[in-house]
């Protein structure tokens, strides 16, 4: 498949499509006009395709600085009667919560979307928290697809119910959803309207308190108006197996409760509700009637479960909810067949349901991800821990940030002391300046830098703290995989666009020492990182050179290998304990080894041997 | 009728997605329907790399466990992490050049001897299918055809869902067209030093 066919598949052609593609899909052909994000697994692929299609849809796409501005972008648009979508990972989500609040009381015109994609188990986030609380908070329609099939249908059917209630509508995936690949049958496209106009209403659009008391009226009548919506819709299907048992599900678990059901010919009823806030209160109570026991399954937290013990209570039946409260399926992570299976077995008080497992495998060791041939990070650390050990500072504290840079927790570098979420290595570096005498050091990365770094930065100045900041620049957005930010002469559908320097904010903040490094220097490094940990004051140091996986960067030259003299190398090992280059190992014969189609040439691994027994050396030429 | 199931496992940069788009997109053109699992992000920084695929009638795109009919690995230390997905019925088609995790000096457990890593697999399995996949896709012109290897390695299982003729149409159809003379020659190399273990 060609990328561009999710833009120009025609009617009625399948396509084999990730959920987050299907997703872009759905925007084209509800008309979106205007799109928004700030890149995060599991949603980062939406805006990949974006950015490359946009243009070509004749849609405004941005990769904005943060998700609230991101969210804000598309609740503008909306107001202006243009269709809007915005989407980010479920912890990004938090970030443009403030706005999503009050957006949820004034309303839109034209429709608007805000996905989440939530990451139960975590593959590659900080928590697992379950955003479907959000539709509950803000008071806002949830849908809920299982397959990228749906996805791309409900981005549409979302459009329609956001303009028909004014309301924006949340839609939650999660990670099994936006990376499950499947056969998706496409609809035709729907003109985009980019330009609308936006029409004064300050009553509605301005949330002061006389104004809001009566929107958040407005808004509870808009809910219930929903609601029987929600109870009458063909998205909250019943699957009816002649079953006495009854379950009511959602999103990826319906998944995996019907591949368990079918497989093993369980009699159960299932209750799919893709349209799960409001809660369809009538439709689960004609459900609950038709069957003797019923289970919830849902990933992460017990949500509708609660909210089919209130349905239960307020109507005085008699029903046990098994889930996750009485034990029957676990509380928290991500669901599987063979989990559901086993919480079928739990409920119907079979001791083995699933075959028996017991078999015993040898143990292996673990392969974490680490930081690639070449990442100018590990050289950063590398430099950073020897300036601090020349200089005898004692209990060093790292706060740390998002970012491949997070990886520095590992040993050898153990340079990730203190994370909570995106910008917070300068805030806490703040709290930790005032609370300890201990020397802090923390790190952030650009996109992060310009995503969340900027107020605490201001903070640090101003309330006189005392840390070294150290911004991790490499020119690009890298654990995401490589999407630009506003420190970069491009935007996100590949324009060019102004630089905003980095350097120049961090002294408009106001700080007394800044230098900037290139970490593949070594010696120079560590001399800059000593000056900065003496000086009085916040001091920043750049540590500036691009990710080894952006296309721009300098090729590999071909003609040169790295390689370690033998009769120099006394494996000491200094390399591999200090380094930890992946590109570097012990041989049988005792000698370390470079693993030259690993190797970028980064040539630090020259500049720390003791024994200068590393060389580049130049290969089919004149040695 | 149960599906078709593939459980494909490596280390990051192995192209191990593009192989499974390649299966999933040539069953789905084949009329056969088929979900598909692959995990993004944080684990491909030299992390283990894994999709599913379910050709056949299924919602979900994961394996049960001890359900997969064929684990194609892509690396030794992986085919062994990938076991409980087998059963004594399942095929393995195993690279057999090995990638060293970076912290293997603090592992509690060694990597594994290449002869106890066949014992173990075969132990699990109906049969075992190894080859070098590094050394071909080099000699095939290039170290980055190793997945299309590890491709025609695949599909000589037995009841294999899909022709050779239909992958190769969707290899055409996914990889970049300077490259495919190399990527057909590394998909045809695998082909025939997997089927020749068969014979």
């Amino acid at each position: 498949m060609n990328i561009k066919d999710i833009l120009n598949g025609k009617e009625k052609e399948t396509l084999f499509l990730l959920g987050n593609e299907a997703a872009v899909r759905g925007a084209f052909e509800a008309g979106v006009g205007v799109a928004s994000t700030y890149p995060g697994t599991p949603s980062s692929e939406i805006g990949d395709v974006l950015s490359i299609l946009a243009s070509d849809a004749g849609i405004y796409f941005e990769f904005s600085v943060n998700e609230k501005v991101a969210l804000e972008v598309a609740a503008a648009a909306a107001a202006s009667e243009v269709r809007s979508f915005t989407f980010m990972k479920h912890v990004g989500l938090n970030v443009a919560s403030d706005s999503l609040m009050s957006v949820a009381y004034t309303g839109v015109r034209g429709g608007m979307v805000v996905l989440t994609a939530d990451d139960p188990s975590m593959f590659s986030s900080q928590n697992e928290q379950d955003n479907r609380y959000y539709a509950r908070l803000a008071n806002l329609p949830l849908l809920e697809p299982s397959n990228p099939q749906e996805v791309k249908d409900i981005m549409k059917y979302a459009y329609k119910l956001s303009e028909e209630f004014e309301i924006p509508v949340i839609l939650r995936t999660t990670t099994r959803v936006s990376h499950m690949r499947g056969k998706v049958e496409l609809s035709s496209l729907n003109h985009a309207k980019q330009n609308g106009f936006f029409e004064k209403d300050p009553k509605r659009f301005v949330p002061v308190p006389t104004t809001a008391r009566l929107m958040h009226q407005d808004l509870v009548k808009k809910i219930d108006n929903i609601t029987i919506l929600a109870n009458e819709t063909s998205l909250n299907t019943i699957h009816d197996r002649n079953g006495h048992i009854g379950v009511i599900t959602s999103g990826s678990a319906f998944n995996y409760v019907m591949d368990v059901i079918e497989e093993n010919n369980l009699p159960v009823n299932v209750l799919k509700l893709t349209f799960s806030y409001p809660f369809p209160e009538k439709k689960v109570l004609e459900f609950l009637e038709t069957v003797e026991t019923v289970m919830v399954v849902e990933e992460v937290d017990p949500i509708m479960e609660k909210e089919v013990m209130a349905v239960i209570g307020k109507h005085g039946i008699h029903k046990t909810v098994n889930g996750k409260l009485n034990g029957t399926l676990p509380m928290i992570y991500e669901y599987s067949p063979d989990i559901v299976l086993e919480g079928f077995g739990r409920m119907l008080g079979v001791e083995k349901f699933s075959e028996d497992t017991n078999t015993k495998f040898i143990p292996v060791p673990n392969r974490p991800p680490t930081l690639c041939p070449g990442c100018p990070h590990r050289a950063a650390y590398y430099a950073i821990k020897k300036a601090i050990s020349y200089l005898n500072l004692e209990d060093p504290i790292f706060p740390t940030d998002i970012g491949c840079y997070t990886l520095g927790v590992e040993s050898p570098y153990e340079a990730a002391d203190y994370l909570l979420s995106m910008g917070s290595s300068i805030g806490t570096s703040c709290g930790f300046s005032k609370s300890t005498e201990q020397p802090v050091v923390s790190f952030i990365g650009d996109s992060t830098f310009f995503h969340a770094g900027i107020p605490p930065l201001i903070n640090a100045v101003h309330n006189k703290n005392q840390f070294v900041l150290v911004i991790l620049d490499n020119s690009t957005t890298a654990m995401t995989g490589g999407q630009p930010h506003p420190g970069l002469p491009v935007d996100g559908m590949g324009k060019t666009a102004p630089e905003i320097s980095i350097p120049k904010i961090v002294k408009a903040a106001g700080i007394g020492y800044l230098e900037t490094i290139n970490p593949m220097n070594v010696k120079k490094s560590e001399a800059v990182f000593q000056e900065a940990l003496q000086f009085n004051g916040v001091a920043v140091v750049i540590s500036k050179y691009p990710c080894m996986l952006i296309k721009s960067r300098k090729k590999k030259d071909k003609r040169i290998i790295m390689e370690v003299l033998e009769d120099r190398c006394n494996n000491c090992e200094t390399c591999l304990q200090e380094l930890t280059c992946p590109a570097m190992y012990n041989s049988e014969i005792g000698k370390i080894k470079i693993d030259t189609s690993m190797c970028r040439q980064c040539n630090v691994c020259i500049q720390i041997c003791p024994e200068k027994a590393i060389r580049s050396k130049r290969i089919g030429g004149d040695d | 009728m149960h599906p078709h199931n593939i459980y494909i496992s490596g280390v990051g940069g192995q192209g191990i997605i593009k192989t499974s788009i390649i299966i999933g997109e040539s069953a789905m053109k084949n009329g056969l329907p088929v979900v598909m699992s692959e995990i993004h992000g944080m684990s491909q920084r030299g992390g283990v790399v894994s999709t599913q695929l379910k050709i056949g009638s299924s919602y979900s795109p994961l394996i049960e466990e001890g359900r997969a009919n064929l684990l194609l690995a892509f690396e030794p230390l992986e085919a062994l992490r990938a076991l409980s997905m087998i059963n004594q019925e399942s095929y393995v088609v195993m690279n057999t050049s090995p990638i060293y995790p970076f912290n293997l000096k603090e592992s509690k457990y060694p990597y594994p001897d290449p002869k106890i890593i066949l014992d173990e697999l075969d132990k699990h399995a109906k049969k075992v299918i190894t080859l070098d996949a590094e050394k071909i896709a080099k000699e095939a012109g290039h170290i980055l055809s190793l997945n299309m290897v590890m491709l025609g390695g695949a599909i000589t299982i037995p009841k294999f869902p899909l022709s050779e003729e239909i992958v190769m149409k969707s290899m055409k159809d996914n990889l970049p067209e300077k490259s495919i003379t190399i990527n057909l020659k590394a998909f045809n190399d695998g082909f025939n030093v997997c089927k020749a273990q068969f014979l």
